[in-house]
């Protein structure tokens, strides 16, 4: 048995990893989809305001960032359906603002840096049963999730009036899309952190998009690019002994170029022969 | 022009008094106007006349500050047939280049009736999209990612997509914009078919004013406030000098010949 599956809290970092590989591309597609992935940033830092708050007043941290990714998931829906502030506005001002109130927080309440450390820069130490339970759970919410609102979730993505005057309830949908991207990102921080969350909803679609012709097929290599990297990274990390959130961000870039170059290798090939 | 309305056909589309806007300069200003099933109805102005703005209050995606808005004789803000409407954006300026759908998924949205919990494993190449993509002349390109088309070829898959849900009206907003002559050309002769053969109501918005004189059978001419709406060949120079603010007989010339 390789070293790495001798040690049980690397077996439940490898679990956490696939399933947080697998989860975040899915989600991320449909919000690269609407240029609105810098949602991914703005929940994991509404979620890192939720942590201080948990540590400095005792409560767990996991579930009350948990609470406040789904309440910043609610107000960014909110003030975007609302339509006075351009999306990319609204995320602004929602990040900003629970970042500082967690600067905030934590300069008030000393004492917690380390545990802060984890959350920012991810920690598979931490991953515990139960949070694979819950990863579990929300995978789960989010394949049924995709699965039945799959055409509501790409119209509403292509074009939200033209998905309006087709019948779909465009505003229900993203805010579904909004819940789970919350949930999503405040369950995979564990793993890759705070700072780097963000990276696993977006980098493995923009290499799918690279790559597949069709939307399924996009979320399909979206899903195996990301899986691929959370197990390479945790691996790289593990016997080099570096940061596991960093080595699997890195990961997915390397794919993502990859996916690039072969692509301009394909386009250069078909130029050159034509048909 | 009293005379041709109101229609003994049904209104498909009905406009009372709208007004939507700044109140100091609303965007659209007291406009009625009616639309019979089965009318070629081309609705024309300078750019920035409101022309877009009146599609959006026609279709329900903006709510008029005042004024009533009936799609098929029911309020539009409580109309859920949209399998009845099909709608096909201006994409001059929408479709991101890199966006990976296929074209056949894209028409398959046009079936959408409801959620439906298997579709997502079902193929959407079926015989209806490719059926719609051959009515648009571009079962050709099927398979081919949607962003990487040319514009007149990405028009004509939204009409495609818009024809799959066999739809009672079709609206297009500036069908024309950014499409070649040859693909105006196939374009419009795709809509007349529409409307004579199979008796779709067509609503179409343009700022070629030439171009639509020859296919429609109501224009309504609109600069904020409605100019004009009837025939065609109703329309006189003076209504168009006012609609443009400043005469535009050259360019009309032919069309309205070609329409007599």
């Amino acid at each position: 048995m390789p070293a790495i599956l001798q040690f049980e809290f690397m077996v439940r970092a490898l679990i956490g990893g696939a399933i947080v590989g697998a989860l975040g591309p899915v989600l991320g597609m449909f919000l690269v989809l609407r240029r609105f992935s810098l949602i991914a940033d703005t929940l994991s830092h509404v979620a890192l305001m939720g942590v201080a708050v948990g540590l400095a007043t005792g409560a767990e941290p996991s579930l009350v960032a948990l609470a406040a990714a789904t309440l910043g998931a609610l107000t960014v829906e909110w003030l975007s359906s609302r339509q006075r502030l351009p999306g990319d506005v609204t995320l602004a001002i929602v990040l900003y603002t629970s970042l500082a109130i967690a600067v905030v927080v934590i300069s008030g309440a000393q004492g917690f840096s380390v545990d802060l450390f984890a959350f920012l820069f991810g920690s598979i130490l931490s991953v515990t049963s139960l949070d694979l339970w819950l990863l579990a759970g929300l995978a789960a919410a989010v394949f049924v999730y995709v699965t039945v609102f799959f055409s509501e979730l790409s119209q509403s993505s292509f074009d939200a009036s033209l998905a309006r005057v087709t019948g779909v309830p465009v505003g229900w949908v993203n805010l579904g899309l909004a819940l789970l991207t919350g949930a999503t990102i405040t369950l995979s921080m564990r793993v890759v952190g705070v700072l780097l969350v963000g990276a696993l909803l977006v980098v493995p679609v923009l290499a799918g998009e690279r790559l597949a012709t069709g939307l399924r097929a996009t979320l399909g290599i979206g899903v195996i690019f990301g899986v691929v990297s959370a197990l390479a990274g945790l691996t790289i990390a593990f016997y080099a002994d570096l940061s596991a959130g960093g080595t699997i961000v890195l990961s997915a870039v390397v794919l993502l170029f990859g996916a690039q170059g072969y692509t301009a290798l394909r386009d250069r090939r078909r130029a050159s022969q034509p048909e | 022009m009293s005379g041709a309305f109101p229609s003994s056909r049904p209104p498909v589309l009905r406009l009372d008094h709208v007004t939507y806007g700044y109140v100091d300069a609303p965007a659209v200003d007291d406009v009625s106007l009616v639309m019979a099933a089965g009318d070629f109805m081309a609705v024309v102005g300078p750019n920035g006349s409101g022309k877009t703005t009146l599609i959006k209050l026609a279709l329900g995606l903006i709510k008029p500050a005042s004024g009533r808005v009936q799609l098929f004789g029911g309020d539009v803000a409580h109309f859920g047939d949209w399998h009845r409407v099909g709608y096909v954006p201006q994409v001059a300026t929408g479709i991101q280049e890199r966006f990976p759908a296929s074209v056949a998924e894209i028409v398959s949205h046009g079936q959408y009736a409801g959620v439906s919990a298997l579709r997502f494993w079902k193929r959407t190449t079926t015989p209806v999209v490719l059926e719609a993509l051959e009515s648009a002349g571009v079962a050709h390109l099927a398979k081919r990612r949607i962003g990487e088309l040319s514009v007149g070829q990405q028009q004509r898959v939204l009409v495609a997509r818009a024809l799959v849900g066999r739809p009672d009206l079709l609206v297009l907003d500036e069908p024309a914009a950014g499409v070649d002559a040859h693909g105006e050309e196939l374009l419009n002769d795709l809509l007349q078919r529409l409307n004579r053969e199979n008796g779709i109501s067509v609503l179409l918005v343009s700022h070629d004013i030439g171009a639509v004189m020859r296919q429609a059978n109501v224009v309504a001419c609109i600069n904020q406030r409605l100019v004009f709406h009837g025939e065609p060949h109703d329309l006189t120079q003076d209504e168009l000098a006012r609609l443009y603010g400043f005469p535009v007989e050259v360019l009309l010339h032919d069309a309205l010949h070609e329409h007599r």
